[in-house]
């Protein structure tokens, strides 16, 4: 709708419109146009029943990160009116304006002066004022329009709206109801103690009482509000147009640095453009494992990337972003004054992802499998693994093929481990074995028909020792023969 | 008895310096007899400190490709490795001299197949150098390689011996034995040994390959006088 409303295609309001959301199965109606909703189109309904309803309603998809990030926008901009704002819910934004009202000619004053602020942007908004966020929160969504209400009266001004403006979930809203309690004034004339005996377990969304106690100003409930993430970017216009950026990156670096150390931040990315004379840009990024401000070692990431850069008829603007940035404080990490070790590894992990790529620089993650190949998965050392499987006790091998390698076996029982194998166009004569160690397939991960192993650990008569297995058994219905794979190599 | 205490000192000699020849922090080269055989990266992973700090473990694509990777619940938990795997020697090489730099890093291990132009002696040279600077041991496995010039320290051949006798089951594989040549060496007086690597306790126990053909055939061929 947004974007519909920028490029001038938004449909008209008195046509039926619904943005639609991927849902479990198929998709939802996210949200609706007046239109719409007049002409029974309900949210969370399925898209198919609501097309057989009103056959002429217009169906988009719904944006619904692009509709968060503005709202975490909306939530700044707000702040024109009152230092403290946060958002509420999907679809709110609470501010507390204790104190600024005055600044705007009283209450009421400021109440219109926001929504003629709102309008202007292109958004209706339902406002209401009241001493506490879950009064505000009620009379906002069920109050009438502007609504305002001073310290004394928000028991008053709450007891008719229904159960809903409590900020309860939909479950309890049913209960409530089947308890005959429609309205919030009904529940608070309910006795405290036998209705904090009734929902004495349940959590917060799912709990009238504290909801209540929330909404009558009985419990605090304050506004946290959060500060905008500063953006950090440091630039070079150029009088001419040049080929290579090399010679004016470690000013850049070292204005960006110092950027980022005068508000104490260090970033994880940094995106260098370039922009071209023919209107062209291009653009480079790279990765930090963690967070850093040292102009020596963004500068040296950069190091190789400046080469892929395709220079055209040149560019005569370069900018370089700090991205995912994030508080950073400066340590010591020892009293002598030395360099820190992990500080050095990741460093490291950082220097090797910027020339090899992600995939290249790796450590294990080791996952709780008796499948060899699951066992073990090679994550991205830039984005760093903690997992903390335990490991199987029985013997694995120090090697393991990344495919397993399909051999030619000659046994001498069919259930027993083979005499002699050919892999690789190499005979090899088995002369001691250990096993089998038969490894079930994960019925849970493997498709049907996943036929089970049995490893053994062979020695050969030139003392080498392989993990071979036998992938099936004979007349398990799963295929004809079974197989024999080599899959690792012990010590 | 008098011509015997010398020759009992020199062979306790040779037995202290062997053991601290794998724990030198200068760089070595162990090739491979056959290219799929693990004994040289069991007997690398033999040496390496343990619980002291991470292991860079480079590899090129082909040595990835034949002999696959490291595999971690073999090697034990205690070491953690990071792995670099990367497509041309070159790039091994590169990979190793950064990381050799790096203080956190307690040993570097390069796998490189074959003979590439680019692993001459200048590229051993520093990477030598280098080890040696930082104290960081620095091996580097070669399969399917000729043993040409090189600056390493230390100079190793490693093929898989019968292993020896499991102390439960006469048919199964027990502990390790590898033939360990060492060809070239600053440190210590070049030999063959054969050496058992004991897993339990993670020590090697170095000896005297055996030069005498019905010792060796009788070799791990313990299951046969069992059964009898």
């Amino acid at each position: 709708m947004r974007v519909m409303a920028q490029t001038g295609t938004a449909p008209p309001d008195d046509l039926p419109a619904a943005m639609v959301a991927e849902g479990q199965h198929g998709p939802v109606i996210h949200d609706t146009n007046r239109a719409a909703r007049l002409a029974g189109v309900q949210r969370g309904a399925r898209v198919t029943d609501m097309k057989a309803l009103l056959p002429d309603l217009r169906v988009e998809y719904a944006d619904i990160y692009g509709d968060r990030h503005a709202m975490e926008q909306l939530m700044f901009w707000v702040r024109r009116w009152c230092p403290w704002s946060a958002q509420d819910g999907p679809d709110g934004l609470i501010l507390d304006t204790t104190g600024s009202d005055h600044l705007w000619g009283g209450e009421a004053a400021m109440l219109a002066d926001m929504e003629a602020a709102f309008s202007t942007l292109g958004l209706t908004a339902q406002i209401a004022l009241a001493p506490t966020w879950g009064a505000a929160w009620a009379l906002a969504r069920y109050g009438t329009v502007r609504s305002i209400c001073a310290e004394g009266e928000i028991a008053q001004k709450l007891s008719p709206l229904p159960a809903e403006a409590l900020r309860l979930n939909n479950g309890t809203v049913t209960l409530l109801r089947r308890l005959g309690l429609k309205t919030i004034g009904a529940l608070a004339d309910v006795p405290r103690l036998s209705l904090t005996r009734r929902f004495v377990k349940a959590k917060l969304h799912e709990n009238p009482v504290i909801r209540l106690d929330q909404a009558m100003g009985r419990t605090a409930e304050p506004v946290s509000s959060p500060d905008a993430t500063p953006t950090f970017r440091a630039h070079t216009r150029l009088p001419e147009p040049i080929m290579d950026p090399t010679p004016f990156m470690p000013d850049l670096c070292r204005e960006l640095c110092d950027q980022m150390e005068a508000q104490g931040y260090g970033c994880r990315r940094l995106l260098l453009t370039v922009y071209h004379t023919d209107g062209d840009t291009h653009r480079i990024d790279v990765a930090m494992s963690v967070h850093s401000r040292d102009p020596d070692h963004l500068l040296y990431l950069f190091r190789d990337k400046l080469e892929a850069i395709n220079p055209g008829y040149g560019f005569d603007l370069i900018t370089l972003d700090a991205a995912q940035t994030e508080q950073m404080q400066t340590v010591q990490a020892h009293l002598g004054g030395g360099a820190d070790e992990t500080v050095d590894l990741s460093r490291l992990i950082d220097r090797l992802t910027a020339r090899f790529g992600v995939r290249a620089v790796s450590t294990p993650a080791l996952r709780e499998s008796h499948v060899p190949e699951r066992a073990q998965n090679w994550v991205g050392a830039l984005h760093g693994s903690n997992d903390t499987a335990e490991v199987v006790a029985a013997e694995r091998p120090i090697r393991l093929l990344s495919h397993p390698e399909e051999v030619r076996v000659l046994y001498a029982v069919p259930k027993g481990p083979p005499v002699q194998f050919v892999w690789r166009r190499q005979t090899h004569k088995v002369a001691r074995y250990a096993g089998p160690e038969r490894i079930a397939p994960e019925w849970w991960h493997d498709l049907p028909g996943t036929r089970l192993r049995d490893y053994f650990k062979v020695e050969d008569h030139a003392g080498r020792r392989f993990w071979i297995y036998r992938e099936g058994l004979h007349g398990d219905g799963r295929g004809g023969d079974p197989r024999w794979f080599v899959h690792g190599m012990f010590a | 008895m008098s011509y015997l205490a010398p020759s009992k000192r020199l062979s306790s000699q040779t037995r202290l310096s062997l053991r601290s020849i794998g724990a030198q922090k200068v760089l070595s080269d162990v090739f491979t007899q056959t290219a799929a055989d693990a004994a040289a990266v069991g007997f690398v992973l033999a040496h390496l400190p343990r619980d002291a700090g991470t292991v860079l473990w480079a590899q090129d694509r082909l040595s990835a490709k034949e002999t696959g990777q490291p595999y971690m619940p073999g090697i034990g938990p205690a070491q953690s490795v990071m792995r670099v795997a990367v497509s041309r020697p070159s790039d091994v090489l590169v990979t190793m001299e950064d990381a050799l730099r790096c203080k956190a890093v307690s040993a570097v291990i390069g796998e490189i197949w074959g003979d590439p132009p680019t692993l001459d002696f200048t590229a051993t040279k520093r990477l030598a150098l280098r080890a040696e600077a930082h104290g960081v041991p620095c091996w580097l496995i070669r399969r399917a390689a000729h043993p040409n010039l090189s600056a390493a320290r230390n100079r190793w051949r490693i093929a898989s011996l019968p292993s020896a006798a499991h102390p439960h089951d006469a048919q199964a594989p027990g502990d390790p034995r590898w033939q360990v040549e060492l060809f070239r060496s600053r440190a210590a007086q070049p030999g063959t040994w054969a050496v058992r690597y004991d897993r339990a306790t993670g020590r090697l126990d170095f000896s005297a390959a055996s030069v005498d053909g019905a010792v060796d055939a009788r070799d791990g061929a313990d299951r046969h006088s069992a059964t009898r």
